[in-house]
């Protein structure tokens, strides 16, 4: 293993680092974002709006998101509609987690039996008070689970940035062998590197779950 | 006396299959209805139609004179004034038994806090439970969560109380200490609606029994000469069937 | 109406074989996943059922994998069997052997999870009074543990069916000449003549994706509806 090479590149993979992290994240949150309104479209089956969402979730949740890159990236600005690579990326990130969040809420959302809302009613809450009070915390503990394992997903999903050309962590590792050959240096400073993007992130996932399933909290 | 709550006419379908049948009743003031019949009869359906979970098709439920009626603008108003058990008892398992309690006073009746706490821990006192109150509900057996579920329907200072076979989910250990705070609020004079498949606190309890079959009223009676000495034949099946 | 075709790019499907070659892409990532699919299943169950005897090194051992696979990208594992094991070990690996390894490597680590979860979620009592039965502990798991676990197992096995085709997308990366490579190629080739085939080309290749995947996912929902 020659030491110097990894630390000659070292500092690209840092940079290409905080990129990967600053598109995933913010990508991820408007996944969230995404997957809380579309959840509760789903739930309240409000008229219209459902049919677009489920349509929506179909669509992306039955692609790859390299292709959804590629058309977004590619296609679009034929069509008038140019995006810059990074923003691409979030979009894309943004668009197929949403579709991946709206699941997993509305599954959370799902769980909530219905004699808890009953037993609502039945105390006097008005329709809002019992959504506010009684379903969603309920929701958000029993769907975590399924949300920290998109969090997961979606990070992973951020190594196909590099075929529209955002310098990510897979770009860069692909830059440098193909300029200097020291193959093995950057793939080991690539799986570093996301080990210490996805190890934490992984870890606190287990907790949650541990958590949840046994016992602090229930019924 | 004007009664607390009359039933005209009550006409309920599922999917077109009638469940109940042109079922009347009324209730006093103080007084303890207890409606018994076999499983599938009716009769839990009839209390959920009472606070307005259920749409009816036909027929009226008055309280104080004023429809109940699920789809109107005031249900949440009046729903108020019924206070609710179920066999589930349905805490809610987010919160505290403390939290449980206070959250409908608070954020329906909109009462402070500090009168809100009080109240409950005063009500929990009497229910045996005030050292659980800061406790989630999963940490509480059976007979306990159901208490505090009728703490929890108190607290809302209901004038009718409705219980759907608030013992069915427990061990029978757990029964007593909950159907003993049911007495005890009979004997308070509170006016209460009780369905139920235990015979002998049935007949402890009852001002009056309404004996369900069919979706239909079939006997209402003292519950001394329901359970004696029955009017019908078929209440007298019924009852035979808890004799080995 | 000439126009707008041209305008969206779609003009270019119509040329030549254009149709034809990118239907032959996408069964080329077709054809690797459904390799990776029958091997991940069939290690899948062996590991999967292992994990559910609860022995220490066979715990110690799979989770080590289990958690390799949970935060390691595709992607780099594509890399690092594609690039790292022709120059660590001098073995030439083509670009389709690489990436049906690496998808083996991580659908048999996702379908062990399911096994093992879809075997543990079996109640405890559902043994027990097949050998208050009477019944041998082979007759137990014939007749009430495998078929339980078959209706859990089969809608969520079938889902990764899917996941494993969308995956497949990644193999353009090194290099494999399947539906996304050959849409580029045509957008290149025709690059003059219709200069707005990226969007009708991109456009259809999402289509394709989503017509492969989409039947698989109803087929699974559908299962699964039935399980429950």
């Amino acid at each position: 293993m020659d030491f110097e090479a990894i630390s000659s590149y070292f500092p690209l993979y840092v940079e290409a680092f905080f990129l990967t992290i600053k598109i995933g994240w913010i990508g991820i949150a408007l996944s969230l974002g995404i997957g809380i309104a579309g959840a509760f479209v789903l739930h309240f089956k409000i008229p219209v709006f459902s049919a677009v969402i489920k349509a929506y979730v179909e669509l992306f949740r039955n692609t790859p998101l390299l292709v959804q890159l590629f058309f977004i990236y590619f296609g679009l600005p034929k069509v008038g509609l140019a995006i810059s690579a990074q923003n691409c990326g979030i979009i894309g990130l943004g668009l197929l987690g949403g579709s991946y969040m709206i699941e997993a809420i509305r599954s959370g959302l799902e769980a909530v039996p219905v004699s808890q809302t009953e037993s609502a009613v039945a105390l006097g809450f008005t329709r809002r008070q019992i959504f506010t009070n009684v379903i969603l915390p309920q929701a958000v503990i029993g769907g975590m689970p399924a949300v920290m394992a998109n969090i997961i997903f979606l990070l992973k999903e951020t190594s196909v940035f590099s075929a529209i050309s955002l310098m990510d962590l897979m770009f860069t590792a692909k830059d440098l062998i193909g300029l200097y050959y020291d193959t093995t240096e950057c793939l080991v400073l690539l799986v570093l590197f996301y080990i210490v993007m996805l190890l934490p992130v992984s870890a606190l996932g287990s907790f949650v779950e541990k958590k949840i399933r046994y016992g602090s909290y229930g019924v | 006396m004007e009664p607390i709550l009359r039933v005209e006419h009550l006409h309920k379908e599922f999917d077109g299959y009638t469940v109940l049948d042109d079922v009347s009743l009324t209730v006093n003031a103080g007084e303890v209805v207890v409606i018994v019949g076999p499983s599938g009869c009716g009769k839990s359906t009839f209390l959920r139609c009472l606070n307005g979970l259920e749409k009816i098709e036909d027929g009226k439920v008055l309280l104080d004179g004023k429809v109940i009626n699920p789809v109107s603008e005031n249900i949440v108003k009046e729903r108020q004034k019924i206070g609710m058990v179920f066999q589930s008892y349905d805490l809610f398992p987010h919160k505290t038994i403390l939290q449980n309690i206070i959250l409908a006073p608070m954020k329906v009746q909109k009462r402070n806090k500090e009168e809100a706490v009080s109240e409950a821990i005063s009500l929990l006192d009497r229910v045996g439970l005030s050292n659980k109150k800061d406790q989630y509900p999963r940490q509480l057996s059976g007979g306990q969560k159901q208490r505090v579920a009728i703490v929890r329907a108190l607290i809302m200072h209901p004038e009718i109380l409705l219980f759907d076979e608030v013992t069915a989910a427990l061990d029978p250990e757990m029964v007593r200490e909950v159907l003993e705070v049911v007495l005890s609020l009979a004997k308070e004079g509170r006016t209460m609606m009780i369905v139920t498949h235990e015979m002998a606190f049935a007949r402890a309890v009852a001002d009056r029994v309404v004996f369900i079959d069919g979706g239909r009223i079939v006997e209402e009676n003292t519950p001394e000469e329901f359970f004696t000495d029955p009017v019908t034949e078929r209440a007298q099946r019924f009852l035979d069937s808890f004799k080995y | 109406m000439n126009s707008f075709i041209s305008d969206i790019g779609i003009d270019v499907l119509l040329k030549g074989n254009n149709m034809m070659r990118l239907l032959e892409g996408l069964m080329t990532a077709l054809k690797i996943s459904m390799i990776s699919v029958v091997l991940s299943i069939f290690l899948g169950l062996i590991l999967g059922m292992l994990m559910s005897l609860n022995k220490r090194v066979i715990n110690a051992f799979s989770r080590i994998y289990l958690e390799i696979v949970r935060i390691m990208p595709q992607m780099v594992l594509l890399f690092i069997v594609y690039f790292g094991a022709t120059k660590a070990m001098g073995i030439n690996l083509d670009a389709e052997t690489a990436s049906i390894i690496v998808f083996t490597f991580w659908g048999t680590a996702e379908m062990a999870d399911l096994v093992r979860g879809s075997l543990i979620s079996i109640p405890v009592i559902q043994y027990e009074s097949s050998y208050a039965l009477g019944m041998t502990k082979l007759q137990t798991y014939i007749h009430v543990i495998i078929p339980q676990t078959v209706r859990r197992l089969l809608p969520l096995a079938i889902n990764l069916i899917t996941r494993m085709i969308k995956t497949t997308s990644l193999v353009m990366m090194i290099g494999i000449v399947e539906v996304l490579k050959v849409g580029q190629q045509i957008i290149e080739a025709n690059r003059k003549s219709s200069p707005n085939a990226a969007f009708g080309i991109f456009a259809t290749v999402f289509i394709l994706y989503f017509l492969a995947c989409w039947p698989i996912s109803l087929l699974a929902r559908y299962l699964e509806k039935k399980a429950a």
